[in-house]
């Protein structure tokens, strides 16, 4: 396999922001990534191909990210701040209410593929603590009783 | 009145101003008149304004530029970037500014832009900040197509690009020459310092790399000046601050006050006092990586003179509110957790010190810990100081620390003697 014709075109559509083909790494995996929703050996291969880079070099950008995923995710990925604020204000107790709502610790992903569940550095809405993020949505005050409610909304 | 030029143009509702409502108020007339002026004159003018770096450090900016090489004989392009990624724990300040008024950031850039030449521009923003990035992206395409940005700005010879790089996470990103790396698709280690950035930087060119709220303090100092920007600070150090307060306190939030209010202003006015039920211990000041300070400091005034007096930092201005229920243990094995985990590796004292002291208080928070483990941290904040790590990650991760150690120290010798967190 190699890049789709709608990832080459988005990877090239950012071409023009860089004076040098390797650094539109990252965004090439970000972009990859949306479609696919991780990125896998094989899109390693198809990125690195594409842009004249190792494929090891690749993997040692890949993984240095929070945001690039090595491994499948459900269909939705949530994602607890779990840094000092949130800390303070109950995010034990968030993530362990949505932990054991999904069935899964955190870094796992439900059997249904439904949910990703896994921790991420202060988000930057600390005033709101504790806070979440689903996919591209960020929650506020999340009140640990109220995962369900929150959740129904990402079938 | 007090002003507020940062958030002048903030709207109730949350919206961002578009450009025909950020012109309406007066916008991008700093652009025009900085255009007209040489670029060391705009230099000289931040000099004069005392505007330091806002994202921790506190460097003075106009001295910063005035590394940056001038003239026909310079190296181009030259670069500008913003330091958009906000992920300093406890902090929260720089997504208002991205998502409430991005024009004004875009004109504090075009007038940076021309202070040091630069020909291409960069905003490096963490992925999560979703709503920021698209706000950026429509201020910046409006821009575009009023002639803002491109070739030729304003009719003038300046021409600037502008583009948004959306990061793909980690905090050592938001280190300089880390994010240098980031942006040319590397891992975001750190450089070797010589040589600056200023003279060589992104792809080997001069480059400045700028905080958010940094950036957007220039159009107000073009267009009211220098002294205007002094005299809104009440210590020596110029301009307004946005600061925040995050904890076990009634109003958290973020508010836009003269440099040098104190903390208990800050606390007891704005943040409406601590919540019932808690007493106020302590506050690391400015992020997660900045030294704690206690009750006795709270009349302190919250600029980088000041706080560097009681061994403390300004950082980023965003208060952590530490109660009386909460553990200092356990809260600086999450700190300790957080910059371990977020190391880049690169150098040992950083890598092998910080999970060394994550390890210990998670010990001795789960009833582990042993006699000397105290002198073992102790030990530890000496290794990661500045001077023996490649960049500033580990000598910021252990302030609150060795701090902690020094106003805390009773409790954390009780979790020792009663093999137990007494919190829990």
């Amino acid at each position: 396999m190699a890049l789709s014709a709608d990832e080459e075109r988005e990877i090239q559509g950012e071409a023009a922001n860089y004076p040098t083909r390797s650094a539109l790494c990252i965004d090439a995996m970000k972009i990859v990534q949306r479609h696919r929703g991780w990125v896998s050996d094989e899109a390693l291969r198809d990125i690195a191909g594409y842009l004249d880079m190792s494929v090891d070099e690749l993997d040692g950008i890949a993984t240095f990210y929070n945001l690039i995923f090595r491994k499948p995710v459900g269909r939705h990925v949530i994602m607890v701040c779990d840094s000092v604020s949130c800390w303070i204000m109950g995010a034990e107790r968030l993530t362990q209410a949505i932990a054991s709502r999904l069935g899964v610790a955190a870094g796992g992903t439900t059997p249904d593929e439904r949910f990703t569940l896994l921790p991420i550095v202060c988000l930057g809405a600390c005033d709101h603590a504790p806070v979440l993020m689903v996919d591209d949505d960020l929650h506020h005050d999340v009140d640990p009783a109220a995962v369900d409610r929150l959740l129904d909304r990402y079938p | 009145m007090v002003e507020t030029p940062l958030t002048r143009n903030m709207r109730a509702d949350g919206e961002a101003p578009d450009l025909k409502a950020y012109e309406k108020a007066g916008g991008y007339q700093s652009m025009r008149r900085a255009l007209g002026m040489a670029p060391a004159d705009i230099t000289n003018l931040v000099k004069q304004s005392n505007l330091r770096g806002r994202g921790g450090a506190g460097f003075p900016t106009g001295q910063k530029w005035s590394f940056v090489p001038m003239g026909s004989d310079a190296p181009h392009p030259k670069y500008l970037v913003c330091n958009a990624d906000e992920m300093e724990p406890g902090t929260f300040k720089d997504r208002l500014l991205l998502e409430g008024d991005p024009h004004q950031l875009i004109e504090g850039m075009i007038i940076a832009a021309h202070a040091i030449q630069a020909d291409v521009a960069y905003i490096f923003v963490r992925g999560e900040y979703v709503l920021a990035a698209a706000r950026l992206r429509a201020a910046i395409h409006e821009a575009y197509d009023a002639h803002y940005l491109g070739k030729r700005i304003a009719g003038t010879d300046q021409t600037l690009d502008l583009h948004v790089h959306v990061s793909a996470g980690r905090y050592m990103c938001g280190e300089e020459t880390g994010l240098l790396n980031a942006l040319e698709g590397k891992r975001a280690n750190p450089r070797a310092k010589p040589p600056y950035p200023q003279v060589s930087g992104l792809w080997g060119k001069p480059t400045i790399v700028q905080n958010v709220e940094t950036l957007c303090n220039l159009p107000c100092i073009v267009e009211r000046g220098a002294d205007w920007f002094k005299g809104l600070s009440r210590t020596k150090n110029g301009g307004t601050k946005l600061y925040g307060a995050s904890g076990k306190v009634r109003r958290p939030g973020l508010w836009e006050l003269p440099m040098g209010a104190t903390m208990r202003e800050i606390l007891e006015e704005h943040a409406g006092g601590m919540q019932d039920g808690v007493t106020f211990r302590g506050a690391l000041p400015g992020g997660a990586s900045t030294d704690f300070v206690t009750a006795d400091h709270l009349d302190v005034p919250m600029d980088f003179d000041e706080l560097e007096k009681v061994g403390s930092r300004l950082g980023t201005g965003t208060m952590i509110i530490m109660d009386d229920r909460t553990c200092p243990v356990g809260m600086c094995w999450n700190l300790e957790h957080f910059f371990a985990q977020e190391s880049c590796g690169w150098c040992t004292p950083c890598w092998s010190g910080l999970r060394f002291a994550a390890r210990t208080l998670r010990a001795m928070e789960e009833g582990h810990g042993a006699p000397g483990d105290l002198e073992a941290l102790e030990h530890q904040a000496w290794f990661c100081a500045p001077g023996n790590t490649f960049c500033a990650l580990a000598p910021g991760a252990v302030e609150p620390l060795q701090s902690a150690l020094k106003y805390f120290r009773t409790d954390f010798e009780r979790h020792i003697t009663e093999h137990r967190c007494p919190w829990t």
